[in-house]
């Protein structure tokens, strides 16, 4: 097990940001550590690292006793989200930084250097400095730098986090590359459910200082353990006193065994997909329904139009106690 | 540097450019070259002068010696409290922050009367003990570099600590984090991160430390050739109705000064360009 996290108490003052953390992260894995901000996957990250330190419990890395370790001395690669670079050096020097403090041969240096541009795509901009690099560039030689020491673990706070939505999509596709390729294994934080999912072998959902689940994002999105961690990954809907996601409701314009009769509210077409929204008989709550566009042109879903909505076969879905929380306030929270 | 775009110039904003205008001429700059041209009436003889008179030569070199000492010590105990101030958390972090700006509030010459009743040779509190050990403190070079120190103490914090904090701390995580020591992270990261605050920071305490008088009148003693520096020479030829050579030592020192904030202004545009270079992209 590479990364053994026992017991891991922290306050800041009254604030309870981790809550007794105990998880167990095995070697070569790519795990998100996803959650709203506020959550306490960053502050996890940090202790992880020695960048900040527990209240109580220990960290193990790679089987060394770590608690007690400074940072210095774990051996970890950290990418920051405001890439944290040297501002001063190069983009050279700032991945060869580490191998410097280690007293490495020069010749060593620039063979490694050299190796780690190639591997990040920077090789043509080795000379520059940090500010004449954009910040997907600056992010990849973040990852080469954390990547010098060969660090036992790797971990990204919000990697991806200050950069515009089309190179985060892209640095994600490579990040998960990069992964396959050097096997470190690597936890990232994230409050981005999309990029879990994509990019991570294993996600610990974590929220108010608490692990609320473990899980592949097969096994997150398919068997939510509760209510907030099936909000937290997409967006969910209420339908006869069950949660389940709007694309899983069927809708029909006859009764049927078993269906929820009601009336559209609203329609909303957003690209390829309706959103329509359903006034569900004896139910508070409205219920949102998501299908293509050419479906619900096909039953000619219109405000007022009565339908009959039923959970389709096979749905995931966890009986609704809390109260709903959509996706979107989640993520934003 | 950032371009504004300039507004259409009203009949208020000529008035008000020609009163600053106005003001920095009668008050600064007028008074600076009269300095100057007083200086060369008589063409170069009387900065010669100044030149052949040993006691004079002796009076510049304590100036500098004190300016320099009294700078370099600023300088490496400037950083260390700046550091101290934005990076750790301790009690009575404020009350010394505070404390540090005294310096710059309370009239040199009661840093002079305070350092005499610490280190004076008779009275003092710590003064006699020093001398005990064979060291003169007032009314010795020990005693000019003091006053000094103490004057221009809090210049290198006020440049340097805006800077760490704006800087913030991710840097030296990271150096950290790929194995640094903290002299390590400090040396190769937070040093070469503030290295223009702390030059701009050291030419202001030169500056300043060069044209001290107040404190230094007071625990110098002002004896002519031993502990008479530059300034004080000024004012002793001015009494002496020696004009041309009270001139003559006050633009050298004045000379110094404005070759300082030459130096400052070139620094300054250099590190703007720096930064609004890093800020693009």
């Amino acid at each position: 097990m590479s990364i053994d996290v026992s017991g891991v108490n922290k306050r800041y003052g009254d604030f309870v940001a981790l809550q007794d953390i105990n998880l167990t992260l095995p070697t070569g894995q790519l795990t998100a550590l996803l959650g709203p901000s506020g959550g306490g996957k960053t502050t996890l990250l940090r202790i992880i690292a020695g960048l900040e330190t527990a209240d109580s419990g220990s960290v193990v890395i790679e089987g060394v006793e770590a608690t007690r370790l400074p940072v210095q001395k774990r051996n970890v690669g950290f990418v920051f989200q405001h890439y944290a670079a040297f501002k001063h050096l190069s983009v050279a020097r700032n991945v060869a930084f580490g191998l410097e403090i280690r007293k490495k041969p020069k010749a060593e240096i620039r063979a490694k250097v050299d190796e780690l541009l190639q591997l990040v795509h920077l090789d043509a901009f080795a000379d520059r400095l940090p500010s004449q690099l954009s910040g997907g560039q600056r992010q990849r030689m973040a990852l080469a730098r954390a990547l010098a020491i060969e660090p036992s673990v790797l971990l990204l706070d919000e990697p991806f986090g200050a950069l515009d939505a089309k190179v985060r999509k892209e640095l994600r596709d490579w990040l998960r590359r990069l992964h396959d390729e050097v096997h470190v294994t690597t936890v990232f934080v994230t409050h981005d459910q999309e990029e879990a999912l994509e990019v991570a072998d294993e996600i610990v959902v974590v929220n108010e200082g608490r692990v609320e689940q473990v899980g592949s994002p097969d096994q997150l999105y398919d068997e939510p353990a509760n209510d907030f961690v099936m909000g937290f990954l997409g967006e969910v809907t209420t339908l006869g006193g069950v949660r389940l996601r709007p694309h899983d409701v069927e809708v029909a314009t006859v009764p049927g065994s078993g269906s929820l009769p009601g009336t559209v509210t609203r329609a909303l077409r957003v690209g390829f997909e309706v959103r329509v929204t359903v006034d569900v008989a004896g139910q508070d709550a409205l219920a949102t329904v998501v299908m293509t566009r050419t479906h619900a042109r096909a039953l000619r879903l219109e405000p007022g139009a009565a339908v009959w909505l039923t959970p389709a076969d096979g749905a995931t879905a966890v009986a609704g106690s809390r109260p709903a929380r959509p996706a979107e306030e989640a993520v934003a929270g | 540097m950032a371009e504004t775009r300039r507004v259409t110039a009203g009949p208020a904003t000529y008035v008000l450019r020609a009163f600053v205008i106005a003001y920095l001429v009668l008050l600064v700059a007028w008074p600076v070259v009269l300095v100057g041209t007083n200086t060369f009436e008589n063409g170069t003889t009387a900065i010669t002068e100044v030149f052949s008179d040993p006691d004079m030569v002796h009076a510049l070199r304590l100036s500098a010696v004190a300016a320099v000492v009294a700078t370099a010590v600023n300088t490496v105990f400037g950083v260390t409290i700046s550091m101290l101030l934005v990076r750790k958390q301790f009690p009575g972090k404020r009350v010394l922050s505070a404390l540090i700006d005294l310096p710059l509030s309370v009239s040199p010459i009661v840093v002079g009367l305070a350092l005499m009743l610490v280190y004076g040779g008779r009275n003092g509190w710590l003064g006699p003990t020093i001398e005990g050990w064979g060291l003169q403190v007032v009314f010795a070079t020990p005693g000019i570099v003091l006053a000094t120190a103490f004057v221009s103490l809090p210049l290198v914090i006020r440049e340097v600590v805006p800077v760490l904090h704006e800087l913030g701390t991710e840097q030296e995580q990271a150096a950290q984090s790929l194995g640094a020591s903290g002299w390590q992270t400090f040396w190769r990261i937070t040093l070469p991160s503030i290295k223009w605050a702390v030059i701009y920071g050291v030419v202001l305490t030169l500056a300043r430390s060069l044209g001290e008088f107040g404190a230094v009148k007071v625990v110098s003693g002002n004896v002519l050739g031993e502990t008479r520096t530059a300034t004080l020479a000024v004012e002793e030829k001015y009494l002496n109705f020696d004009q041309e050579g009270a001139y003559a030592v006050a633009f050298l020192l004045a000379s110094v000064s404005v070759l300082a904030i030459l130096v400052v202004f070139v620094l300054r545009a250099r590190g703007t360009r720096h930064r609004a270079f890093e800020r693009q992209s």
